[in-house]
């Protein structure tokens, strides 16, 4: 368990030392959300109806910035062969990264996202499905990239490779988060949804790790 | 420095590598006992690294078998990896973590306490005359200081067995002299030494050299090298 923190809080110490990764990928969500009501002009009504769709297309794509730098860095300076020699199961060095990544991407994203759904004109009995989506929502999309960027190790170009396997992978996020944002702003229940992403969740948490795992062995070789 | 290892003798039998399609060695063996070291000489490309790394438990052979003692590793690959050290060709530091803090860390994932941590860390070094180099971060040091700061953790390291792929890169002569020094005094307390090295690193008395190109088998077909592990 100690060696398991001591991974943790070593990604954490580094990304706060390269601040500017963490900043990157938080200022593109924010960005690329602002855009759309500057593009789409003073319609309220149209705003709120896209809000959904846009705060969660954005969060996936900010994510996907946020990959390449998981494992590469460890694979090229040699740090993955220690990691391998700890004699700890690269699936569960691979559970302590997606947490560091979660704490520095996800979390960050969950503050924001009811700040930017202002600005998007969303619906005001939306904003706990909000949250809760992606409460629920950020952690699942930080273990399929920890699957993805293991994939990914010493590729070339695997910033966009990592997007191109991880994106398809986060439809069913998408498509309940959005639900539970439309759900609500409907008035309708929303626990089915949030149900869903719970249950992808508890299914994610044990095999993302282990599929991460098992890439991670093969990239060694 | 006074710790004694009471470890078996770690051997390799017929063992075979074959990477891309294309076979490394093939039909290796080598031995080491404690208080022994093994020197891995041969020219670029003759396998030394990819030995190293069947050794460390990272490459699995495409056939063949490592020992300690009886035991083949490969039933408990976790408690081999607790046995040794391994120092590969990249430091494995982080830039922007301090050296000392890039050392701390890979002896807490080794399971180190605290304060067996601190103590091991400062004698390593202070071997290696790097003390001044605890609080900066490693990405300000040079390529010979790097290679210290990570034979430092092998120093500092509880592991019976070190594994050093061309530990002496990047080093000045007091640097070498301090890891010959280091590396007399891991064998003298019955540690155990394999070093792939170009360069006259003294190991001790009881050094064996091993060429891996010697066992080198151009023509063999794959088959020939059995069954064992998939060939990819």
């Amino acid at each position: 368990m100690g060696r398991f923190w001591a991974i943790m809080s070593r990604d954490l110490t580094l990304a706060r030392r390269q601040g500017a990764d963490l900043a990157m990928t938080v200022s593109f969500f924010v960005v690329v959300v602002v855009l759309f009501p500057l593009g789409l002009g003073p319609t309220p009504g149209q705003l709120a109806e896209i809000a959904p769709a846009v705060l969660w297309v954005t969060a996936l794509l900010a994510a996907m910035l946020s990959f390449d730098r998981l494992f590469q860095q460890d694979s090229e300076d040699g740090g993955l062969d220690q990691l391998a020699l700890s004699g700890l199961p690269l699936s569960v060095v691979a559970l302590a990264k997606a947490l560091a990544h979660w704490l520095t991407t996800g979390l960050p994203m969950i503050v924001l996202a009811p700040v930017l759904a202002i600005t998007l004109n969303l619906d005001g009995d939306a904003y706990w499905a909000l949250i809760l989506g992606f409460i629920l929502g950020t952690p699942i999309v930080s273990l399929f990239g920890t699957v993805g960027a293991a994939l990914v190790v010493g590729a070339r170009r695997a910033g966009v490779l990592v997007a191109l396997i991880v994106l398809p992978l986060t439809i069913p996020v998408l498509i309940f988060g959005t639900l539970a944002i439309d759900a609500a702003a409907n008035g309708l229940s929303i626990r089915v949804h949030l149900l869903m992403l719970a249950a992808i969740l508890a299914a994610a948490i044990p095999l993302a790790p282990m599929a991460a795992g098992a890439a991670l062995r093969q990239a060694l070789e | 420095m006074e710790r004694c290892f009471e470890s078996d003798p770690f051997a390799g039998d017929q063992l075979a590598v074959v990477r891309g399609g294309r076979p490394v060695f093939a039909g290796l063996s080598f031995s080491v006992v404690p208080g022994a070291a093994l020197r891995l000489a041969g020219p670029n490309g003759s396998g030394k690294s990819s030995l190293i790394r069947v050794m460390a438990g990272l490459l699995r052979p495409t056939s063949g078998v490592l020992r300690w003692g009886e035991e083949p590793v490969h039933q408990d690959p976790d408690g081999h990896a607790r046995r040794l050290a391994f120092l590969g060709h990249a430091d494995g530091l982080k830039p922007t973590l301090s050296a000392g803090e890039n050392t701390a860390f890979q002896l807490r994932m080794r399971g180190m306490d605290r304060s067996t941590r601190t103590e091991a860390m400062q004698r390593a070094f202070a071997t290696l005359n790097i003390t001044s180099l605890l609080d900066l971060p490693a990405g300000w040091l040079s390529s010979g200081q790097k290679r210290r700061a990570a034979l430092a953790a092998v120093l500092a390291s509880d592991a019976a067995l070190w594994l050093l792929d061309e530990p002496t890169v990047g080093l000045d002569t007091a640097s070498v002299t301090a890891l010959e020094g280091a590396i007399a005094n891991h064998l003298a307390s019955g540690g155990m030494v394999v070093a792939a090295t170009h360069t006259a690193l003294d190991l001790g008395a009881r050094v064996t050299d091993l060429d891996p190109a010697t066992f080198a088998r151009r023509t063999a077909t794959l088959s020939e090298l059995g069954s064992g592990w998939g060939v990819s």
